[in-house]
């Protein structure tokens, strides 16, 4: 009874201080607000990184010349870093050699699933348009190997290999930003140039479906014509270098086993370890490993706004319990004891927090719902997951600081001398 | 906590046994380095039902003696016993159920909450004590000051002499054996002082209630028989019915100056 009472009480307070009820509670808000939907955002962020590295395909295995430790920047233009050659392609794809794969493509440039290797990523201009996107120059299987299907027009064809012809198949985002429509696209000239020296001009044979993933934004151009344009050499054994490798294996068959047999088989033409092989799931450990971190941090920064929420709360019930001291002489004259005092004071610093903790969880997921699928200033897809733990947990959070702060001035409340109390005007 | 209080129909009180018991009470402020003596070794019986005045000059101790009694304050040494229990040993809960269910109290500024109605005000002290049909309790206090179609009002709209009919709503809606008045006409005019102490004397007379009156002026303590008198923290005179000046002045060698001990524990 005396709980409910005392319930009634606080909220009394707060309607006779409606304008520092709400500024108390406004730290909270934002405190509350902010972890969820920063939280949200980082969540978004590492459930987007899963889907682009599950997008790259199935059972696929990626295989890139190892990290040295003097390589540099990495890529096409770190001629000597290049370890591997379409000979390393060649026996892969050799089902007497390697019977598990189902088929291997070499690529350059594009998404090769290293995070060291360059994804030639540049400015891209047709339709008098520009664009940013992700030259890729790979062989006819990468269709089959990365599930592409088409949304005009065809992928490279084997022709296209052999006449090392300049055209190029590009993702859905890119033929929206540059032509419109997926049909419009074909036909159609699009130019990249890496720096001054050097351009070149395709000519688009296709579109691909959107997918969500990074094909969304590249540029597949046939791997004959862009190692006949781009002087990359050759290695010392007069074959093709290329960048990556990327092999799918047989439905079935397990992963580890085939990245072991692999290196076995890249072992016998490679004199010292100069690749690395790594599996899907090997991606996505180190990329969730990093949106984890991101999404910590982004919580941890919210939650010092929380704390900061709370400080502001104890300093108010401060104020208060000095502004009322008078009253808590009355209350205690009349036969409150400190207990009644001290729920009182705690009972107001929670329904505080309470109140702001609910107004921040509301504004926090309407936010990251606002925020899911904006595209921000530079071309950066914002992509929001709110998780009811975030919430519960931001919820929670805001009462146990409501608690925390709110006991201190409630202690001192409740410890008043009625006598004192009394005296003060 | 489910204890229900009922309003007590006029009843015989066992009158004239003793309730009040203060023996060599002493009471120390120290403010900054000089103790200040306010209460310098009191001695004191009231007895049940009784109603009296606590008369002297401004900073005499009335006051402090006042909070004594109300178990608000503590003395820095002596023994205080109410209806037989040493106050000095009870807990915090203890007194402030004490105060809550015993004491009922009346202030010179009137000490109501300026938010609450004048229902709310009444109803205060039965939160307090888990008093269950407490509107209804609270209705009849108000109506026994004649205050009953002024429950929604809140302070700022009554008239001082109704603020301390609603304090004194307050103070006796818990049925206590005791109201402890301190200055309660200090803001009243004349008009509205002679209501009040009727309604005090009344609740003495029809109740037995023991009321104790902490006034300095002698025409608000003629409406009691017995008065006290203090004088720089002493009772100089005590001037009860067939009794005279039972407390002669003391002596300037009598006087105690405080020991430094019992100077300390009250800092
Ligand atoms: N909290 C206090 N701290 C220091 N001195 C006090 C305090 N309360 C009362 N006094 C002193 O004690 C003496 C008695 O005060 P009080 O009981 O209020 O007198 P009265 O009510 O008769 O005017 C005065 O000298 C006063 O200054
Ligand atoms: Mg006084």
């Amino acid at each position: 009874m005396i709980f409910l009472d005392t319930l009634r009480m606080a909220l009394g307070e707060f309607t006779t201080n409606k304008l520092r009820t709400a500024l108390t509670m406004l730290g909270i808000v934002i405190g509350v607000c902010a972890v969820i939907a920063l939280m949200a955002a980082g969540q978004g962020a590492s459930a987007g990184v899963t889907a682009q590295v599950r997008g790259l395909g199935s059972n696929l295995l990626f295989i890139t010349p190892a990290s040295t430790s003097n390589a540099s920047s990495g890529g096409v233009r770190d001629i000597r870093r290049l370890t591997l050659t379409t000979a390393d392609e060649a026996a892969i794809n050799d089902p007497s050699q390697a019977p598990y794969v189902q088929a291997a493509v070499a690529q350059f440039g594009g998404d090769t699933g290293s995070t060291t290797g360059n994804t030639l990523t540049e400015q891209f201009i047709g339709n008098g348009q520009n664009t940013t996107a992700s030259l890729a120059a790979t062989e006819p299987a990468y269709q089959q190997i990365r599930n592409v299907t088409m949304a005009a027009g065809n992928f490279i064809s084997q022709d296209d290999m052999t006449r090392k012809t300049l055209s190029a198949v590009i993702g859905a985002q890119v033929a929206q930003d540059l032509y419109g429509t997926p049909a419009q696209a074909v036909g159609q000239q699009i130019s990249m140039s890496f720096g001054p020296r050097f351009t070149l001009n395709l000519t688009v044979i296709g579109v691909m479906q959107r997918s969500g993933g990074p094909n969304d934004t590249t540029v597949i151009m046939p791997l004959t014509a862009f190692e006949a344009r781009v002087p990359f050499g050759r290695s010392p054994t007069g074959q093709h270098n290329v960048q990556a490798i990327i092999v799918k294996v047989k439905n079935g068959y397990n992963l580890n086993t085939a990245k072991a047999q692999l290196t076995t088989l890249l072992d016998q033409t490679h004199t010292t370890q100069d690749f690395q092989i790594s599996s899907q799931n090997d991606l996505l450990a180190t990329s969730q490993k990093v949106a984890r971190t991101l999404t910590i941090l982004l919580g941890a920064i919210a939650g010092i706004s929380l704390v900061v929420g709370g400080i502001g709360i104890m300093n108010i019930m401060l104020v208060s319990v000095t502004e009322r001291t008078r009253e808590i002489g009355i209350r205690k004259a009349i036969g409150a004891s400190r207990d009644n005092i001290l729920l009182q004071f705690v009972c107001e610093a929670v329904i505080v927090t309470l109140a702001g903790g609910i107004v921040g969880v509301v504004l926090g997921v309407g936010a990251a719902i606002l925020a899911n699928g904006q595209t921000f200033g530079t071309g950066t897809t914002v992509t929001t997951q709110v998780s009811s733990t975030s919430v519960v947990a931001a919820f929670a959070v805001s009462v146990i600081i409501g608690l925390f702060f709110g006991i201190y001035p409630a202690w001192r409340a409740s410890h008043l001398d009625p006598i004192e109390a009394l005296r003060t005007e | 906590m489910d204890t229900t209080l009922t309003m007590p129909e006029p009843k015989q009180v066992a009158r004239g046994a003793t309730m009040i018991e203060l023996r060599g009470i002493l009471k120390v402020y120290r403010a900054g380095d000089v103790p200040v003596v306010a209460l310098d070794h009191i001695d004191l019986d009231i007895a049940r039902g009784e109603m009296l005045s606590i008369i002297g000059a401004s900073g005499s101790g009335k006051s402090t003696l006042m909070n004594i009694l109300g178990c608000l304050d503590k003395p820095t040494r002596g023994t205080y016993t109410l209806e037989g229990r040493n106050v000095n040993a009870l807990s915090d809960r203890q007194l402030a159920r004490l105060r809550g269910r015993r004491i009922g109290f009346v202030f010179q500024s009137f000490n109501l909450l300026s938010r609450m109605t004048a229902l709310e005000q009444v109803e205060l002290p039965l939160i307090y004590l888990g008093v269950r049909n407490r509107r209804r309790l609270a209705m009849r206090a108000l109506a026994s000051v004649g205050l009953a179609d002024r429950w929604h009002h809140k302070p700022t709209q009554l008239s001082g002499g109704q603020q301390q009919r609603v304090a004194i709503a307050r103070a006796l809606v818990t049925n206590p054996a005791i109201i402890m008045a301190d200055e309660p006409t200090g803001a009243l005019d004349t008009k509205t002082t002679k209501a009040v102490m009727e309604t005090l004397v009344r609740l003495n007379a029809e109740r037995g209630i023991t009321v104790i009156l902490v006034t300095h002026e002698l025409d608000v303590a003629a409406y009691t028989r017995r008065v006290i008198t203090l004088r720089d923290g002493n009772i100089i005179s005590d001037a009860a019915p067939g009794r005279t000046n039972v407390v002669a002045f003391p002596s300037a060698e009598t006087r105690r100056e405080p020991a430094p001990e019992a100077a300390g524990a009250d800092a």
